[in-house]
């Protein structure tokens, strides 16, 4: 019963979401109010019949209802129950209803939070959403249904994916999603501007604080799936430019192309054709993504299960969306040269060349992702673009925008001098490159690569530090500097934190591969890894094997740490869940490897000290913390507060 | 012109990925097509006195199925692999890989070779030199010993009308 | 860090004693090098994992191959040259710089050089922009309709 009530909120929904795209965007382009006024109640009922739909979903797994395919296919009655729950967006069909959920949450919050807007542009905004919506809910309905029944019903399920029973994978997809799905806003936006013809400042100011939420959402998404690979697959790795990760990571440098210009858009009025094409092109390569991942185009570890019935649906509904979305682009933007003049190196200046750059980076990514596909499609055979091509162009591409990092904030609007920066930064300058020349001399011979990391990582930490003495001798204080100073100097110092790290990481890593005996040690990095045998251990889904290993350094035991090695019940998949035991400055991670006798008395082990690994997480926390902190600049805020009586009045006036 | 641009761009990438739905990136292309088969000489199962080398063909068009006891996809195709050795189709050598468990002689007698030949391979060297990634595998080779074609997955009767025989054909088998 | 190198020679250097684990490879040298060479190799069963992360058989087979290879002498190139003449370039993740991955190479490059035109053209234009007093008028319309709209 519960299934059916879910498969009828979808259908709900659906008819809902069209109301919602149709009614109000006829309203706004005839100026009838109250088809304007459609929107906000329809869209914030298709959240609720969505997020009802998505309840009994979760209902059907936490139930262990396996008459429902979806629930048999991907959970399992020995699952923990708070797997069990997660297991709802562990799927196809179930991430995809959670992306049309989380659409609908960004939906309901910009009718909630849009009271100060005009009524035409909030109506034209939500109509766009409930476009998508509509999409996305007749993608579900007809290829990819969660609620599908398996009659008769099987006596257990197929169990979870081991791989994503960790609590990383819990939060991963909803913080991803609410990235990916966030640009949705700052795209309905743009399109509502192309639609009524008024891209003004107002506009770039209403969208700036939605993008940068979301891509403070997009950020975290990614780090946490990082930092699930480093703890899950146990090769101590992080980052493999697997296409599912290329397909997040191509939104997030659009993106950060798209909140640097808004800046310029809001503050200057210049650029306004470009940063209304970058808002386009965010939420495309989301969308995108989205195709890449679940079509099979692409081979991928992480790829759900294909279909090319959902391929073409999805495909079909980009061409439409994208394509439809561009078409306007072209022929609606503004053709005239918006704001200002500006001289080589002002803020402007350097703001463009940091969007030039990262779309030079974006594209060099999807070039590389999309290439084996291009030669395939062109009958000129096969190939695989992976790490090795990745690295050797993406950071020479990237080390012109962090080396702007420290020079934009700085420069002053219109006008900017060459000698005047070079005075300003002369001595951020110097330090840097000794810090780059000379810090890997300390630590194991000088290395092109850790020198061009440590340079740009001390020149972000210094112009950062700069930019807040500059601002002191000018009277501020800090407590009354601006959220939307404090997010960007944080986040530019998460930005030089996080490159620190992974210069250390990536060209300071040890690890060694060795047979152990119980009471067998050895030694890396200073620490020496006892092992003191392992034994099983029934876990509640898997038959699991745990070993103790002693982690001493200098003679004095510093942590004891429990490597496993596990066989799921269900479905017979092995899985290794690496001991870490982390500090501020390096991670001792142990993995087991294989056994290598009958008994299980002597085991492979491979132990890693990872160096300062967690600056990693760590500046992207900043990194995410800065998003959030300058989205609630008080610019921003105010606004709403100020505007709920009588913009609320206004409706009623309608 | 200049703001087509985006749109002209994102139409050929929608042409790529549209031709890429029906596309498998999964199947990896042989090197050896035009090429000669690798050369060999392995015991046979059952026989091991006796030895199979490709040479052994020379003026034959003949498969090459690559095959294991433990592969639960060769099941599949035996049945199709009998039909075709009792209408004497064409000479199938199977190439029993990795069999270390010694099942191949015994399997073999209980449900009937389709094959004119079994050579063991049982350290998988030799179909690592042919570029095998998984069972079963097909290669169809000519008189000349050169490679014509590589099928990947079980050979089932629609494989066999639509694009082995159809090779044979042309081969002049 | 400096301290941690020197504890480390001090480990290396010191006398061995029962106890400590041995490595798992016969021959550490060649083990590292088969690694390094591995990683930027593709399984071939597993898809999207490299040979050396890959627990699959094949990928086992293949590097003892690799291993055995070096240990007779082989050098990087004669190794990956055995295996794209089973395997094709599908195998390699840094497909080779050849006519038809011109552009896979080049592009990042030409994406820059694009990137740059684009910048310098830009600037040309707005240096020679006199700064428009309509558009100043038009930014304080645009504040003042976000007044308005508060």
């Amino acid at each position: 019963m519960i299934p059916e009530l879910g498969h009828f909120a979808l259908i709900v929904a659906l008819l809902l979401a069209l109301t919602q795209a149709i009614l109000p965007l006829i309203g706004a382009a005839r100026g009838n109010a109250a088809l304007m006024a459609v929107a906000r109640p329809a869209a914030q009922g298709q959240f609720v019949f969505v997020a009802l739909a998505f309840g009994c979903l979760a209902w059907s797994f936490l139930t262990n209802d396996f008459s429902v395919e979806n629930v048999a296919r991907n959970s399992f009655s020995q699952l923990p129950e708070v797997y069990r729950f997660t297991a709802t967006w562990g799927s196809h069909e179930g991430s995809m209803l959670m992306w049309v959920m989380i659409l609908g949450f960004w939906t309901t919050a910009v009718s909630v939070f849009s009271r100060h807007l005009p009524d035409e542009m909030v109506a034209r905004v939500i109509g766009v959403m409930g476009l998508i919506s509509v999409g996305f809910l007749a993608f579900l309905l007809t290829t990819s249904n969660p609620f599908e029944r398996l009659l008769p019903a099987p006596p257990d399920g197929r169990d979870m994916n081991p791989l994503l029973q960790d609590w990383g994978m819990i939060i991963h997809p909803p913080m991803l999603y609410m990235g990916y799905v966030g640009f949705a806003v700052a795209f309905a936006f743009a399109l509502a501007a192309l639609m009524s013809g008024k891209l003004d400042a107002a506009w770039a100011r209403w969208s700036r604080p939605w993008t940068t939420v979301a891509w403070a959402f997009l950020t975290a998404g990614i780090v946490l799936g990082a930092w699930w690979a480093y703890r899950e697959l146990g090769w101590g790795g992080w980052w493999f430019w697997d296409p599912t990760e290329n397909a997040s990571f191509m939104p997030w440098l659009a993106g950060t192309a798209l909140i640097h210009s808004l800046a310029v858009t809001e503050k200057r009025g210049a650029f306004k054709a470009w940063t209304v094409l970058l808002a386009l092109i965010a939420f495309s390569l989301s969308l995108l993504g989205t195709f890449l991942v679940r079509s099979g185009v692409l081979s991928s570890v992480h790829a759900f299960a294909t279909d090319p019935a959902r391929g073409s649906f999805i495909l079909g509904f980009l061409a439409v969306v994208i394509g439809g979305s561009l078409i306007l682009y072209a022929w609606r933007a503004p053709k005239m040269l918006t704001g200002g003049a500006f001289t080589w190196f002002s803020r402007e200046a350097m703001l463009l060349a940091n969007n030039v750059v990262l779309l030079a980076a974006m594209g060099s990514v999807l070039l590389g992702t999309l290439y084996p596909l291009f030669m395939d499609a062109m009958g000129l055979g096969k190939i695989s673009v992976g790490p090795p091509y990745f690295n050797a162009v993406f950071v020479p591409v990237m080390a012109p925008v962090l080396f702007l990092v420290g020079v934009g904030p700085l420069a002053r609007w219109k006008e900017a001098s060459l000698p005047d920066m070079f005075g300003r930064l002369k001595w951020a300058l110097a330090v840097a490159v000794a810090t780059g020349l000379l810090l890997p001399l300390t630590l194991d011979g000088f290395n092109p690569w850790a020198a061009l990391g440590f340079s740009l990582a001390a020149w972000i930490l210094l112009t950062v530090l700069v930019g807040f003495r500059e601002r002191m001798k000018n009277g501020a204080r800090l407590g009354s500097l601006p959220r939307a100073f404090w997010g960007m100097q944080l986040a530019h110092l998460g930005l030089a934190w996080g490159v620190a790290g992974i210069t250390l990481v990536a060209n300071y890593q040890q690890e060694r591969d060795v047979r152990m005996n119980a009471g067998d040690y050895t030694e890396l990095a200073g620490y020496t890894f006892t092992f003191q045998g392992a034994e099983s251990f029934p876990g509640p889904n898997y038959q699991g094997m745990r070993a103790t290993v002693e982690v001493s350094q200098g003679g004095r035991k510093i942590a004891t740490l429990h490597p496993e090695k596990r066989v799921y019940n269900a479905s017979g998949m092995p899985m290794t869940e690496a001991a870490i035991h982390p500090n501020f400055f390096r991670d001792v991670y142990v993995a087991l490897g294989e056994p290598l006798d009958e008994e299980a008395r002597s085991w492979s082990v491979r132990v890693f000290h990872k160096p300062f690994i967690n600056w990693l997480w760590l500046g992207a926390l900043f990194l995410v913390i800065g998003g959030f902190l300058a989205a609630s600049d008080r610019r921003y805020r105010i606004a709403v507060k100020k505007s709920a009586v009588p913009a609320g009045a206004a409706t009623q006036g309608a | 012109m200049k703001r087509w641009l985006p749109v002209i761009i994102f139409f050929v990438l929608v042409g790529f990925f549209a031709k890429g739905l029906f596309l498998n990136p999964r199947e990896v292309p042989s090197p050896f097509i035009g090429k000669p088969a690798p050369a060999f000489t392995l015991p046979l199962v059952g026989n091991e006195a006796q030895s199979f080398s490709p040479a052994d063909m020379q003026g034959k068009v003949w498969l090459l199925n690559v095959w294991a006891p433990w592969c639960v996809s060769c099941r599949q195709e035996h049945p199709v692999l009998m039909q075709l050795a009792q209408d004497q189709a064409v000479p199938i050598v199977g190439l029993n890989w990795k069999d270390k468990d010694r099942e191949a002689a015994q399997l073999l007698a209980q449900q009937g070779s389709p094959y004119a030949a079994v050579p063991d391979d049982l350290s998988g060297k030799v179909g690592i030199d042919y570029g095998v990634t998984g069972t079963p595998e097909t290669y169809v080779i000519d008189k000349a010993g050169i490679v014509r074609l590589k099928h990947i997955g079980p050979i089932d009767m629609d494989v066999w009308k639509n694009k082995i025989e159809p090779k044979l054909k042309e081969l002049g088998a | 860090m400096k301290k941690l190198l020197f504890a480390i020679l001090l480990a290396l250097a010191a006398p061995t004693f029962a106890g400590e684990a041995a490595p798992n490879a016969e021959d550490p040298v060649i083990e590292q090098r088969m690694i390094r060479l591995a990683e930027e190799l593709r399984c071939l069963v597993c898809q999207n994992e490299s040979l050396a992360g890959s627990h699959a058989e094949l990928a086992e087979d293949l590097r003892r191959e690799i291993r055995a290879q070096m240990k007779a002498g082989k050098n990087d190139k004669e190794v990956i040259e055995y295996l794209t003449n089973r395997y094709g370039d599908f195998v390699l993740y840094q497909p080779p710089f050849k006519p038809v991955t011109y552009l896979l190479w080049l592009g990042p490059l030409l994406f820059l050089m694009i990137g740059g035109v684009v910048w310098y053209a830009t600037l040309k234009k707005r240096r020679a922009l006199k700064d428009a007093p309509l558009d100043e008028k038009r930014l304080a319309a645009a504040a003042q309709l976000l007044e308005d709209n508060k």
